[in-house]
């Protein structure tokens, strides 16, 4: 009798079983089955089917549009977000390591939190004019703060008594900070990434609709002044699909890698 | 090499504003080769004189003076290892010349063999601070310092763990420092023992133990140990110097 009671308590889920994959697949079936039901209650012109929205991702598709407007849209994003991730994190760092860092920066960083991402946006379009720089730089400006923030917790909770350990048997700064310090790091950086890049995704469009002439935003603006829906849940959908892949496959794993000498939690 | 440590005092400020005295005025010196036992009771700043010979902490009246090309092996009180790293790659992080044959012969002698690649998470309390005395003497320093290295171990495995230091500290010639409140390590492995009055710190008693380590077997230890135990009683920790206890 004891082994069957073991055998009853459901194993944790680390790797993705079959029955993930099938709940998966329901889960999806029946986010189809709901779109279609009501596109046939509201009708064709404000919610089309799913059928009508595929021919429209296939036709933008065959014609290339669909991928020069995604690979705009795909590179802003990294390089706001590796622009917003890199200098973010190291002042981060700085403003969790030196006080007078902290003093300094904290009026700043409060009111770059709270602005809101269209102000930033707009303003710089008026002041560098409506370039790839001022976007890029526009959407960075939006992740930084978040980047600040998590690395300064980071940096803050560090252990000392490692740092001391460190200092005590004289290891260089480079290995100390490779070995110690950065693996410490590891989970602020990945969870920084993780809501970073969210915001990205959602900042990028509205940089594009305003000012750029491409860009999977650039394309959701005409659809939205043409009132054309089935051509705007073209892009969003593929966006998100884009969007589901890339966090699935990069930064989950890297995530995992990073938190894989903790003790899984069941 | 010789270490010398002068230190004048070294208060400490609480967060309520008031000033504590850590350390009354205490002075020593080590030579290479010997071991010196620093014995006192739990508080009585132990701790804080170590940080202070380790150059960790700087705020306090006094010098230390130590060669500054003086390599420094230390065993923490907790073990501090580096916890997403293997037990190999800790030692190697601080030794990172040290050779392959060193390192068996340290992970033989501390009977690690079998933890190599175990992160520290997986290991006993009794392994860690194996791993973290294997970590010390990897370094092959010229100042060995050993924070209570013993301590929160069941007897059986602190008797062994204890022979197992005795045997690494007599492979080299280096100054080491033990901090101990037990009497059978310092009677064990010490040259000369350190008795510490209760915060502020002071040095109650310098103690030579004069036959060497080595040489010691069960019933010198005994003798060595009942002895002080003898003076400790009848002197209620007192404060007359120099005597030998062998």
């Amino acid at each position: 009798m004891p082994a069957q009671s073991w055998s009853s308590i459901p194993a944790p889920s680390i790797t993705q079983s079959p029955e993930t994959e099938v709940l998966r697949l329901l889960s999806f079936s029946l986010f189809l089955a709901t779109w279609w039901i009501a596109a046939l209650f509201v009708g064709g012109a404000k919610l089309p089917s799913p059928p009508a929205v595929l021919n429209v991702i296939i036709a933008e598709a065959s014609s290339g549009a669909l991928f020069l407007h995604l690979g705009a849209t795909l590179a802003r994003v990294a390089l706001a977000f590796v622009l917003a991730m890199s200098l973010g994190s190291a002042i981060g760092y700085l403003m969790g390591r030196v006080k007078l860092a902290d003093r300094l920066g904290d009026p700043w960083l409060i009111l770059l939190l709270n602005l809101p991402a269209l102000v930033v946006i707009v303003l710089a379009y008026i002041w560098a004019g409506l370039t790839e720089a001022a976007a890029i730089a526009a959407i960075a400006i939006n992740k930084l703060p978040t980047a600040i923030v998590t690395l300064r917790e980071g940096t803050r909770a560090l252990d000392r008594s490692l740092d001391e350990m460190a200092t005590v048997f004289a290891m260089p700064r480079w290995r100390a900070f490779r070995h110690v310090v950065l693996p410490q790091l590891a989970p602020y950086i990945a969870a920084s990434a993780r809501s970073g890049l969210s915001l990205v995704w959602k900042i990028v469009l509205v940089a594009e609709l305003l000012g750029r002439p491409n860009g999977v935003g650039f394309e959701i603006g005409v659809a939205f002044q043409l009132f054309d829906t089935p051509r705007l849940l073209a892009y969003s959908l593929t966006f998100a699909a884009v969007v589901l892949v890339i966090e699935t496959l990069l930064v989950q794993p890297f995530e995992a890698r990073a938190t894989r000498w903790r003790p899984r939690a069941a | 090499m010789r270490l010398e440590v002068d230190i004048s005092g070294k208060t400490f400020r609480s967060a309520a504003g008031e000033t504590h005295e850590v350390l009354a005025p205490v002075s020593f010196a080590l030579q290479s080769g010997e071991v010196g036992v620093l014995i006192g009771p739990s508080g009585c700043g132990k701790s804080t004189m170590l940080r202070i010979i380790l150059g960790l902490d700087r705020d306090f009246h006094g010098t230390i003076a130590r060669p500054p090309e003086a390599r420094i092996g230390m065993v923490f009180q907790e073990p501090r290892l580096l916890p997403w790293r293997s037990v190999e790659q800790n030692v190697r992080l601080a030794a990172p010349g040290i050779s392959e044959a060193k390192l068996s012969e340290l992970f033989r002698i501390l009977e690690l063999e079998a933890h190599r690649s175990h992160f520290p998470g997986e290991l006993s309390l009794g392994l860690a601070r194996r791993v973290a005395l294997a970590r010390a003497f990897a370094v092959e320093p010229d100042l060995l310092v050993l924070d209570e290295p013993l301590a929160s171990l069941d007897d059986a495995l602190a008797g062994r763990l204890r022979d197992e230091i005795a045997t690494l500290v007599a492979s080299r010639p280096m100054m080491t420092l033990l901090v101990t409140h037990s009497l059978d390590d310092a009677v064990r492995l010490g040259d000369r023992l350190f008795f510490l009055s209760p915060q502020p710190a002071r040095i109650l008693a310098e103690v030579p133990i004069s036959i060497p380590r080595g040489a010691r077997g069960d019933a010198e230890i005994a003798a060595i140990r009942a002895d002080l135990v003898a003076r400790i009683q009848g002197e209620h920790g007192g404060e007359h110097a120099g005597r030998d206890a062998s």
